[in-house]
């Protein structure tokens, strides 16, 4: 079976968030790949080690240096990558991204090619949380995400989920959509060697005319929500102590409560 | 690319931006290198540390096989023998990361992939390259260089160690002292001297009779590094294992000689790495600790060290990669020369780098202790190791004082070669020196001042060194004083010229806008540094002349230095630290 990967590149996670107006500055901003699709790529990879899967396909939706996520997934055992550049996909949200990456899986052969759509479960720029889901029910197919543990046999996948206070166990058949979290896998660092083999292996380009798709449906055209401005949040307020007795102490407490922080 | 140019050529005449290389232009696969190594260190090393300072040689030799799994030691190793085969700028930029925060972790790997290994790369023979080098490449073998001995340290050439062929094995008897990695390597490249008079070197492995490995010395800094004496007592070595096989017989100097040439670059460059990482510790600990109300980061003199840490880093870095585009040129077009002897070319700069990169680090590693105060004292905090494991530096892979008098000799032996034109340009620079007037050559631009400065440099150190060899022709090695202010001359010249050039590369190429800040540490690293270019002159000049004509040249270094005239360092010293506060980080 073949796996495909979406990932997407970032702002490093050390990034100072810096706005020139209300707009990003991008001026200074280091790129890596998205951590969380670290795990997704690595799942992929192990799969492979493993002999279930045969081959690994990387796709990311971006500008220029989405090509280096892309390496950094290569070097880390991806076999091929896939990047879509457009400057029509500019201010696309993330039902503009997932139609858009349910494009290119289709020019690569759709699901009769790939039966495990691997995503991380969250950018950590935008951080919507959405594109994986997205993208399964655009093709009709099960999503499970949040996943800690991913065992595939056959055409089923058992997929174990964290939720609050336990675990979900899901089976599933194939295709479908996997969004890993911290705890899936530890993912490796790409060895030199890789990253000299990543070199030479072939990423596929597609525009959107390759795709077929209409500018107008995507980008800031074809999107449901735009981003208005950024502000940077608050500088943290130094910390209060409350001193005294405890019957003071809990009602001056409950008075902040109250009356500052307004949150009963 | 850099632009292939003769080694120490830089004392001779000036180089253009586009011909160095510089930091900015790694290429994509360089960067994920860096990145490999510098997370590996950061993630699997440095929470370590503790464990590796306890010296658990367990951990130490686990993250050593981690990172020869990751293909970390194998950069300088040709690809015929397991390794990557990379070039100069690769390989320094993977040790620079590798060196950036756990100074006994990297000592371990630093000694492994250069000293240790690099002589069986560029003079073993084909044998020993194939039996050894996979293994070393990989990490599956830990090597070692053991060269000194407790009468021959600096003075490496007096070394005892005797080696006699006896039937098919060298019998080996005498002692080595202070041999990093004793107690955990596999393979030992020994120097020995054959019949007790020809220089050679052997391939000696852990286990061969006669072979024993002493106590650990209990050392002030590289504390969980090994450091062992080794004891030969009739230890049989088989006849195979002399390094390079019998025509190197007599020539185990050279062999010394020109991998400690590598040694020393490679030092140069872990203590840019160290470097960054005191800063960056630093930056963070001031960010957070308030006294008076305010974080101590916004106080001036606390950003004098933040912003003079990070010029002096930033300087040496650019030092560092241009010397290693430098390699990469000479490798490339001295071809028909041994790699060890293309390397040769460089090894003044080698030697520049060595001094310049631990003495730069002491510095660095001084103020990190003084902005934690009371806490860099203490062992809760990384300071106080930081300033530990620096010292070292200047002390092994030959002394900053031998280093520097290598640097003045091998000028003197390139020119009495005429390999650089240096009596020439001494020569022309003493015709021209007194009806020069610097002050007409200032042109208005970006860093003009600075460009100027270099220039001036370079004519007050070509006018010292003339007066200097005319004056004591044959004495000049003797005199130790001279030597050691030509040496620092030189340094600073190629320091300063050096993050000159790389300001004006980035202003070529992305606008003066963008080198903002870096030409901020150049003139910073200037108002430093160029006033030191005057002292060491009359230094010089004090020390061999007298009277009237003394005081004419002492006027002539007045007239070549004084015109200039250096930022205003409040300024400077805001700029530059302010954006590193911002960043929290070594940010350039
Ligand atoms: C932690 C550690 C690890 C080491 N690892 C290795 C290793 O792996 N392999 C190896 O072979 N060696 C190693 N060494 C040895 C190191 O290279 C020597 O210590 C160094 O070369 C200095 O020799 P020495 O200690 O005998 O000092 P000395 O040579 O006695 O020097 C003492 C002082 O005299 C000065 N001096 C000596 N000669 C002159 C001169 N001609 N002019 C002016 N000043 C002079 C020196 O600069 C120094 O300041 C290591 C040392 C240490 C401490
Ligand atoms: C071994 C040891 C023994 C000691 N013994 C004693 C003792 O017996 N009794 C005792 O009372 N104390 C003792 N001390 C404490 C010592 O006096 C303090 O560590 C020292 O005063 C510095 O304070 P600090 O460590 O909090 O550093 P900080 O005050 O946090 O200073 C950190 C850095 O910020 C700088 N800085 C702070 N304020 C300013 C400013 N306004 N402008 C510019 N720079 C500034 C400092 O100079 C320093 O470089 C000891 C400390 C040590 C390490």
């Amino acid at each position: 079976m073949k796996a495909i990967c979406f990932v997407k590149s970032v702002p490093d996670t050390e990034t100072r968030v810096k706005l020139a107006g209300d707009r990003l500055d991008k001026s200074e901003i280091k790129y890596i790949l998205n951590p969380y699709d670290e795990f997704a790529v690595e799942e992929a990879v192990r799969k492979k080690e493993a002999g279930i899967v045969d081959e690994i396909v990387v796709v990311s939706m971006g500008p220029a240096r989405a090509q280096e996520a892309i390496r950094s997934a290569l070097a880390m055992g991806a076999d091929r990558g896939v990047h879509i550049e457009d400057d029509s996909l500019d201010g696309s949200d993330a039902y503009a991204t997932a139609k858009v990456l349910v494009e290119a899986l289709k020019k690569e052969g759709g699901l009769d090619t790939f039966q495990l759509l691997m995503f991380g479960q969250r950018a950590i720029d935008g951080d919507t949380w959405t594109v994986p889901s997205m993208v399964a029910e655009m093709l009709g197919i099960p999503s499970v995400c949040n996943i800690v543990k991913l065992d595939i046999d056959g055409n089923k996948a058992v997929a174990v989920r964290m939720v609050e206070g336990g675990e979900e166990v899901f089976e599933v058949e194939l295709p479908a959509v996997f969004a890993g979290r911290k705890g899936l896998n530890e993912p490796r660092y790409p060895s030199l060697p890789n990253i000299m083999k990543a070199k030479r292996k072939p990423i596929n380009k597609y525009t959107l005319a390759d795709l077929g798709i209409d500018a107008g449906t995507v980008g800031k055209a074809g999107s449901f929500t735009e981003v208005l401005k950024y502000e940077l949040p608050p500088a943290r307020q130094a910390g209060r102590k409350v001193e005294g007795e405890p019957e003071e102490v809990v009602e001056e407490l409950i008075k902040f409560l109250k009356e500052e922080a307004k949150v009963l | 690319m850099a632009e292939y140019k003769k080694g120490a050529i830089f004392l001779v005449e000036g180089t253009e931006p586009q011909d160095v290389f510089i930091p900015e232009e790694f290429t994509e696969e360089q960067r994920m290198f860096a990145k490999t190594a510098e997370d590996f260190v950061k993630k699997e090393v440095i929470p370590k540390s503790d464990e590796i300072e306890k010296k658990n040689y367990d951990v130490l030799v686990s993250l050593f096989k981690q990172a020869g799994e990751l293909g970390l030691l194998g950069a300088e190793v040709p690809e015929e023998y397991g390794g990557l085969g990379l070039d100069k700028v690769s390989a320094m930029l993977i040790s620079e990361k590798l060196s950036c925060g756990q100074g006994s972790f990297a000592t371990t790997v630093m000694a492994h992939t250069g000293i240790g290994t690099l002589p069986i790369v560029y003079f073993g023979t084909e044998d020993q390259k194939q039996k050894y080098l996979p293994k070393l490449a990989t990490g599956e073998y830990i090597s070692a260089y053991a060269l000194t001995e407790t009468n021959a340290g600096s003075d490496a050439m007096n070394i005892k160690t005797k080696a006699v062929l006896d039937g098919d094995y060298w019998v080996l008897n005498g002692s080595k002292q202070f041999i990093t990695n004793a107690g955990i390597a596999d393979v030992f490249i020994v120097y020995a001297k054959v019949d007790g008079e020809k220089h050679a070197a052997f391939i000696v492995e852990k286990g061969y009779e006669g072979f024993s490995i002493g106590p650990e010395e209990h050392k002030m800094g590289i504390v969980g590094s090994s450091t062992c004496p080794l004891y030969f007592d009739n230890c049989k070595v088989p006849k195979e294992n002399l390094l390079g096989g019998e025509e190197w017989i007599g020539k185990g100097h050279l062999i010394a000689f020109n991998i400690l040439n590598i040694g020393r670059y490679k030092l140069g460059m872990a203590c840019v790495g160290s470097s960054k990482y005191a800063i960056e510790e630093a930056v963070k600990y001031a960010n957070q600790r308030k006294q008076f109300g305010v974080t101590i980061s916004s106080f001036d003199m606390i950003k004098e060290k933040i912003a003079r840490m990070t010029a002096r880093a930033w300087v040496l870095e650019s030092a560092a990669y241009r010397t290693a585009g430098l390699l990469d040129a000479g490798l490339e077009a001295l071809k028909d020369r041994s790699p060890a002897e293309a390397i040769a070319e460089y090894a003044i700069e080698c030697s520049i780098l060595k001094v310049f990169g631990s003495e730069i680090l002491d510095t660095i590693v001084d103020d990190m202790i003084q902005i934690y105060g009371g806490y860099g004292y203490t062992e809760e905090y990384p300071a106080a190791r930081a300033y530990r494991d620096s010292r070292i530096n200047r002390i092994f892979e030959g002394t900053n004082e031998i280093n520097r008098l290598v640097i003045v000799a091998m000028l003197g032996r390139k020119a009495m070669k005429n390999e650089i034109p240096l009596v020439q340009a001494a020569t022309q620079v003493g015709k021209e020196i007194l009806t020069l007037m610097p002050m007409s050559l200032l042109k208005p631009g970006f860093l003009a001042e600075e460009k100027l400065a270099v220039e001036m440099a370079r004519k007050l150190l070509l006018m010292v060194a003339g007066l200097a060899t005319q004056k004591l022709k044959d004495k000049l090695r003797d005199e130790q004083i001279v030597v050691e202010a030509l040496a620092d001359m030189v340094i600073d010249l190629y320091a300063m010229e050096s993050g000159l050039l790389r300001a004006l590369k980035i202003a070529q190429e992305q606008g003066e806008e963008k080198a903002k800040y870096q030409a901020a540490m150049v003139r910073y690293f200037f108002y430093e540094t160029f006033p030191k270019m005057a002292l060491n002159a009359n230094k010089v000049l004090c020390s061999i002349e007298s009277g009237d004509m003394l005081r004419t040249q002492l006027s002539v270094v007045r007239k070549l230095t004084r015109w200039y005239v250096p930022g205003n360092p409040v300024e400077l010293i805001r700029t530059i630290a302010d954006k590193v506060i911002e960043e929290e980080k070594y940010c350039f």
